[in-house]
């Protein structure tokens, strides 16, 4: 009677409360599980909370200290996603992921303000991987500019190096994610001379009829697509029907989830997507996962994701802010950090291939060495094919770098740009 | 007891004129405000003003201007978002452009900007009515949000198309940008809010607001009594896309700091702030405040009680908090059809009779 007097009232109490216990360290996840963009948002976010319970489960935490992640549905919406930062910054906050481009650009000021760091993984404003300018923000192991380019190279290799006159198009969400390639196609465009053409998508991209009409009509070489959610879908479906050779269809990293091709059935097979990191779930860390968290009822979601593309990805952000902690624990000779002693391991980060194979991930993604000057890490890519016999992605090449000349250019044009127009002084010197 | 006229004499003509003829009704309308300008800048946070009384602050100007067009003139807008989409970026260029201005000047000149173009779209009303015209309007928001996504120039070439406002200072306070202390951003949204609500609840009283109504009611009646249909119409079509200016620009610099046009001004901010209006009241400038209140207050109220309160997963929480939504939307329209404005209203007259009714 007494004792189940007393649980109700711990469990009240943890339900009131809330608040993490100050050990604990604290990593916010913006998932988003509603919403046109939900199919995609929840693979992610369940692949993120889920090695963090594998390391809480397995290990007891990151160097014993327990993580905690608190989750709060942004809807992919800017609005929700400021409110979910502002509500969960108070409860120490180590990094946020926003996985969102729009959420990004508006965290960027606020969290940089708030000394937070920001990991944008592979999206949001590409020129914040000049260090020297943003602080606080970070989008290693590639940017979007990466993307473009390592395709363009995919492209350069199929065609014996010269694309000249060809005409490649790109199929974009008509939103800041969209628009990021833009500048980099452009200028590899004016140095490989190949046509650009410009097919904009808008929210959420349910109908692309008109799009497809276009491409039709004017016969690109090839398609690129910078697409997230349900336009995924809807556009590889719709290539399908004009018989678009699929090989010569490629998406950027966020259009290529077992989720965007599964509706095209047969027809998408052979379609092609840039990754950053491995795919399947042949590696010995998916064991642990199995036993420690899936099979023991722990698992985040319907726990029916692992080993997905998504999945993975989300399970990588989580491996490397995890590494990130270690590295600032180390750094700081601390247990407990601070979101600036997260930040100062996230600049430090070094993930190499020994430690990779340690994490049981031995080839899942390309060495991470990040700087005071370059946040944006290795900037390395491949290329994923899809094979609809079998439903399985595989890698057709080998992480390959993108044109830096190029990009870095870009980059500190960029960058530069927005620490005049903020009045922000360079780091790093 | 609490609100009662006897014994409260009005000897002139401005005092039975006023806004609050009843003695405790001012009182509580201006221990209120008293609060609110006095009490609260001292205890509010991040939290509370960038998820709390900001928005509610950007949406209940918005709910006004389209109360004005909508509740006061009778003419059907779809075009809200569009509308707030050219105060954010009127005053994102105006920003950049002259980096001293001061800030009070950028948003009212933004709302300018934005009243000009709602005259433009507001043309189409002399010759259309009802159904058609929010048709028309519905043209401005797709084509107002496609040429601010089209044209560089009003996102400055910015690689992304996104807009970001730069730090602005008002009597060398921040109150634009990341590291405006939270206490100078919300009184400066709600001293534009106060001045112009006020503003507001006297031209609807006046002249112009006479006349406004009397379209409302019966057009042709109205024109044969002398109103003309031309001035009421734009004049309409222009205040209420001033305040709308001046909320899309307070929504863009104050609150989001960051926007993108196909996302921050949808076709889905046009149904909310009609809702808004429709549940707070059409035709009442408090009824603006309450619809405004109700539509932003409740998701987030629901969401902490789910998630913070009861530990629900996020997104069963965010699913049950639209039905929830929904279903109190239906609810009070069922229960009270003129709005929380009228329930106010009804209240009013029972506490005025209370303990001995009828």
């Amino acid at each position: 009677m007494k004792l189940s007097k007393l649980a109700i009232v711990t469990a009240m109490a943890a339900m009131v409360g809330g608040t993490p216990a100050l050990a604990d360290l604290v990593f916010p996840s913006l998932s988003y599980r509603t919403g046109p963009y939900g199919a995609n948002g929840i693979p992610f976010a369940d692949g993120y909370a889920d090695y963090f319970t594998l390391l809480n489960e397995r290990d007891g935490g990151i160097n014993g200290v327990n993580a905690k992640v608190i989750e709060c549905e942004t809807g992919y919406n800017t609005q929700k996603g400021v409110e979910c930062y502002e509500s969960t910054k108070g409860e120490g906050a180590l990094v946020y992921q926003p996985l969102s481009t729009g959420i990004t650009y508006q965290l960027i000021p606020k969290a940089t303000a708030d000394g937070i760091p920001v990991h944008s993984m592979g999206y949001g404003r590409t020129s914040a991987a000049n260090g020297k300018v943003f602080s606080h923000v970070f989008n290693y192991p590639g940017t979007y500019w990466d993307a473009a380019s390592i395709i363009v190279n995919h492209i350069l290799e199929e065609n014996g190096g010269d694309v000249k006159g060809k005409k490649i198009a790109l199929v974009y969400h008509n939103s800041a994610y969209g628009k990021e390639p833009i500048r980099t196609l452009e200028e590899l465009s004016k140095k490989y001379g190949f046509e650009l053409m410009l097919v904009p998508v808008d929210h959420p991209g349910q109908e692309q009829k008109s799009q497809w009409l276009q491409i039709r009509r004017e016969r690109p070489d090839y398609v690129l697509m910078w697409g997230w959610g349900v336009m995924n879908q809807v556009a590889i479906k719709e290539a399908a029907n004009i018989r678009f050779p699929m090989d010569k269809f490629i998406g950027v990293w966020w259009s290529g989830s077992e989720l965007d091709v599964a509706p095209a059935g047969d027809g998408a097979n052979g379609y092609k997507s840039v990754t950053f990191h491995g795919v399947g779930d042949d590696f010995p860390i998916f064991e642990d996962i199995k036993k420690h968290v899936v099979d023991t009822g722990k698992a985040a979601g319907a726990g029916d994701q692992v080993g997905t593309v998504l999945y993975n990805r989300g399970m990588y952000a989580a491996m490397l802010a995890a590494e990130a902690a270690r590295t600032a624990q180390k750094m700081h000779d601390t247990k407990e950090l601070t979101p600036a002693q997260m930040r100062d391991g996230m600049e430090a980060l070094k993930v190499d291939a020994a430690r990779m194979t340690e994490l049981g991930l031995a080839g899942f993604g390309p060495e991470i060495n990040v700087s005071c000057e370059n946040h944006g890490g290795p900037g390395l890519g491949a290329i994923a094919q899809w094979d609809a016999a079998k439903g399985t992605w595989s890698l057709i090449n080998e992480f390959g770098p993108a044109d830096r000349g190029v990009i870095d250019a870009l980059i500190m044009e960029d960058s530069k740009a927005y620490a005049a127009e903020n009045n922000i002084p360079e780091r790093c010197s | 007891m609490l609100y009662r006229e006897t014994g409260d004499f009005s000897s002139t003509y401005a005092a039975d004129q006023q806004t609050f003829p009843i003695r405790s009704e001012r009182y509580l309308f201006w221990t209120a405000m008293a609060f609110a300008f006095l009490v609260v800048p001292f205890l509010v946070n991040d939290y509370w003003e960038k998820s709390v009384l900001v928005p509610l602050l950007v949406w209940s100007m918005a709910a006004l201007g389209l109360n004005i067009l909508t509740g006061y003139c009778g003419q059907v807008s779809l075009g809200t978002g569009g509308f707030m989409a050219v105060g954010a970026y009127a005053c994102y260029k105006l920003m950049t452009a002259f980096p001293e201005m001061n800030m009070f000047i950028v948003v009212v000149l933004s709302g300018g900007v934005t009243a000009f173009v709602g005259m433009l779209f507001g043309l189409p009303s002399l010759r259309i009515k009802g159904f058609y015209l929010a048709v028309a309007t519905l043209a401005a928001q797709f084509f107002l949000v496609w040429i601010f996504n089209k044209v560089p120039w009003f996102y400055n070439n910015s690689a992304s198309g996104q807009i970001t406002a730069p730090e602005r200072t008002i009597f060398g306070v921040a109150v634009t940008g990341a590291s405006a202390p939270p206490w100078a951003t919300y009184l400066f949204c709600l001293t534009l809010v106060f001045v112009f609500a006020w503003v507001a609840r006297n031209l609807t009283r006046g002249q112009l607001g006479r006349s406004w109504m009397a379209i409302r009611d019966m057009d042709i009646a109205a024109e044969i009594i002398g109103v003309q249909p031309l001035k009421a119409k734009i004049s309409a079509f222009a205040v209420s896309s001033f305040y709308i200016g001046v909320a899309g620009a307070l929504y863009f610099s104050v609150w989001l700091g960051a926007a993108e046009p196909t996302e921050a001004f949808g076709i889905d901010k046009s149904f909310l702030v009609l809702f808004m209006v429709i549940i707070g009241g059409l035709g009442s400038i408090l009824g603006s405040f309450l619809g405004a209140a109700f539509l932003t207050l409740m998701p987030v109220l629901l969401k902490n009680v789910m998630v913070g309160g009861m530990s629900w997963p996020t997104d069963l929480a965010a699913h049950i908090e639209i039905m929830l939504v929904g279903g109190l939307i239906v609810f009070f329209l069922i229960v009270e059809p003129h709005g929380l404005a009228q329930l106010w209203r009804l209240l009013k007259e029972k506490l005025r009779l209370w303990p001995f009714p009828y």
